[in-house]
């Protein structure tokens, strides 16, 4: 039979606020246990929380980003459920009237082809505090510096179908919010995770399968990996005639399989009910169209502008536009050096190459902007070749200064002297006399390809200094006398 | 709507509430009596009425987005029963 499988992702982001949803705790990372919990996020009685502006401001830009209603009333509701993470005995969230209502992304799969994923709601949240199951006394730790994090939880329709479609909506949102600046984007630090609901059903059936739902995935690769898993587990479980079972299971990586968590006496139910400690939340179109003006261009338009304006192709301007620092980056190279496909080739070579293997982001990169596009420039005027250039950059990147600085201190100005260049083709000549004749035998339309051999020779006789436009003049002018 | 035994004891289990046995027909009633009552009022028309979340009809106030608390665990922690190296210690929770 031919199964279809039916994805919806659940992702929270850790919205990049300096302090808590509903306390002016700090929500830095990676501070000593609780020493940003204060006494709201504790849940001590007498405590009341108050809305931080700044989580409002940043869901509903997300809400604009990605042309989805927006909650002019919008309103907190308790989700009660017991957890020793959770202090307050329930999680402030919200349910029937979230900030952010339906929405959609387009996705691009590797086909190149586009599809339009739903994306169902997204509502404001506190976030859990961390248990250390380790042993303590045989007891659990509790660290609560987490707890009270606001979280942006984006809800998609069950609209993917495939692993692959689940990971490319996945870094779609991953870049609308980073773009955004409203979440760092770190998955290993757990500012934006993802549980993953998935079911199969035969092909061409309506009525959806059972789901899963598999949380404690934290990477793009394993949200893959996990998912492929989970729907071919459900594949061969009910080929072999199980039933798949509703409930909640573990990714776990090593192994590479889902577990089921320890099932549940009884299926969730959280009661939700409006907060009374926090009352509806109201906003105006004048609210809402002055967040729209601090949208920043978002990759989709920005990578139309790339191919527009630099007449970039499809594949260089996708990659070079879903991250805005590399993004401006690519546009400050471009701009001063006047060359953009120039400016992509290096961003996409050697800058990227460069940045992986010391596993540093965009925006630690050690070489100013305007320093590459110098060095662009110095290919582009002559002064350099490009295989030069990239011994200059790898001097640029180990902090030895601009390129013009660079390329004056190593003496690696190209050879532009005649006198000197034909002195160097003499003597490659004199020197390879078997390849000379070899040259001089061939039939005349076979010679362009021989004069690479003589090419590789006064290059390295040069030092690599030499221009190759002005070296393969001389070389064919001087051989051809010759024959 | 009359609530069945079984309710109450499924409420009380989601509060983690312990009821004694002899206590749980009592409950039974004087929550159907709520629930009667709640009935009742489900009878008056309210097309028009929007819900009330607050009879002042004030909306939520907004704070900055400030860190404003300075760290206080050892305070803080002075209430729990047990903790260790700045963790407030509970029982086990998974084998």
């Amino acid at each position: 039979m031919q199964w279809e499988a039916v994805i919806g992702l659940e992702i929270h982001t850790q919205l990049a606020t300096q302090s808590k949803i509903f306390s002016g705790a700090s929500t830095a990372f990676g501070a000593e246990p609780n020493t940003q919990a204060c006494a709201i996020d504790l849940a001590l009685p007498g405590t009341l929380p108050v809305l931080n502006e700044e989580a409002l401001r940043m869901a509903v830009k997300f809400g604009l980003a990605i042309g989805a209603e927006i909650g002019k009333k919008s309103v907190f509701a308790r989700k009660n459920y017991f957890y020793p993470d959770l202090p307050k005995g329930y999680q402030t969230s919200q349910f029937e009237f979230p900030i952010v209502g339906k929405g959609e992304v387009e996705i691009e799969l590797e086909d190149g082809s586009r599809k339009v994923i739903g994306v169902t709601r997204a509502h404001m949240e506190e976030d859990a505090g961390k248990s250390l199951h380790e042993d303590f006394q045989g007891m659990t730790g509790i660290d609560l510096n987490r707890a009270g994090t606001p979280l942006l939880e984006i809800v998609s329709e069950p609209d993917l179908r495939s692993a692959k479609e689940a990971v490319a909506y996945l870094k779609k949102i991953h870049a609308i919010v980073t773009n955004l600046g409203i979440c760092d984007g770190n998955m290993a630090e757990g500012s934006f995770r993802c549980d993953a609901n998935v079911s199969v059903r035969p092909k061409g059936q309506e009525k959806f399968g059972t789901r899963a739902e598999i949380k404690n995935v934290n990477s793009f690769r394993f949200v893959e990996k996990a998912i492929q898993y989970e729907i071919e587990r459900q594949i061969d479980l009910i080929e072999d005639g199980g039933e798949v079972v509703q409930e909640t299971r573990l990714y776990d990586a090593d192994k590479n399989e889902t577990r089921s968590m320890r099932s549940k006496e009884e299926a969730n139910d959280y009661r939700y009910f409006p907060c009374p400690d926090l009352l509806p939340i109201i906003i105006d179109d004048v609210y809402i169209d002055a967040v729209r003006q601090t949208l920043p261009e978002l990759p989709d338009s920005r990578k139309a502008r790339f191919m527009e304006q630099y007449g970039l192709n499809d594949y260089d301007a996708s990659n070079l536009s879903a991250y805005r620092d590399q993004a401006d980056y690519f546009e400050a190279v471009a701009k001063v050096c006047g060359d953009a496909k120039q400016a992509a080739n290096w961003m996409l070579g050697e800058v990227a190459k460069y940045l992986n293997q010391n596993s540093l982001d965009i925006a630690q990169i050690p070489v100013p902007a305007a320093n590459l596009a110098q060095l662009i420039q110095r290919v582009l005027d002559d002064t350099i070749n490009s295989k030069i250039a990239k011994q200059v950059w790898d001097a640029m990147w180990n902090g030895e200064g601009d390129a013009d600085t660079i390329i004056a201190a190593k003496g690696l100005k190209q050879e532009t002297d005649t006198g000197a260049l034909e002195q160097v083709i003499d003597d490659v000549i004199a020197k390879c006399t078997p390849q000379v004749e070899q040259y001089v035998a061939a039939e005349p339309d076979k010679r362009g390809k021989m004069l690479g051999f003589f090419m590789g020779q006064v290059m390295k006789a040069s030092g690599g200094k030499a221009n190759p436009g002005q070296v393969t003049g001389l070389l064919k002018s001087k051989l051809d006398k010759l024959c | 709507m009359a609530l069945q035994q079984s309710d109450v004891e499924k409420i009380a289990h989601l509060a983690r509430l312990q009821l004694e046995e002899s206590s749980v027909e009592g409950y039974v009633r004087n929550l159907s009596n709520i629930l009667a009552l709640v009935d009742q009022m489900q009878a008056v028309n309210t097309d028009n009425v929007e819900p009330l979340a607050n009879p002042l009809d004030a909306v939520q106030r907004l704070r900055p987005d400030a860190v404003t608390e300075e760290n206080q665990r050892d305070k803080l922690q002075a209430n729990a029963p047990a903790q260790e190296r700045g963790l407030f210690l509970v029982p086990k929770v998974i084998e």
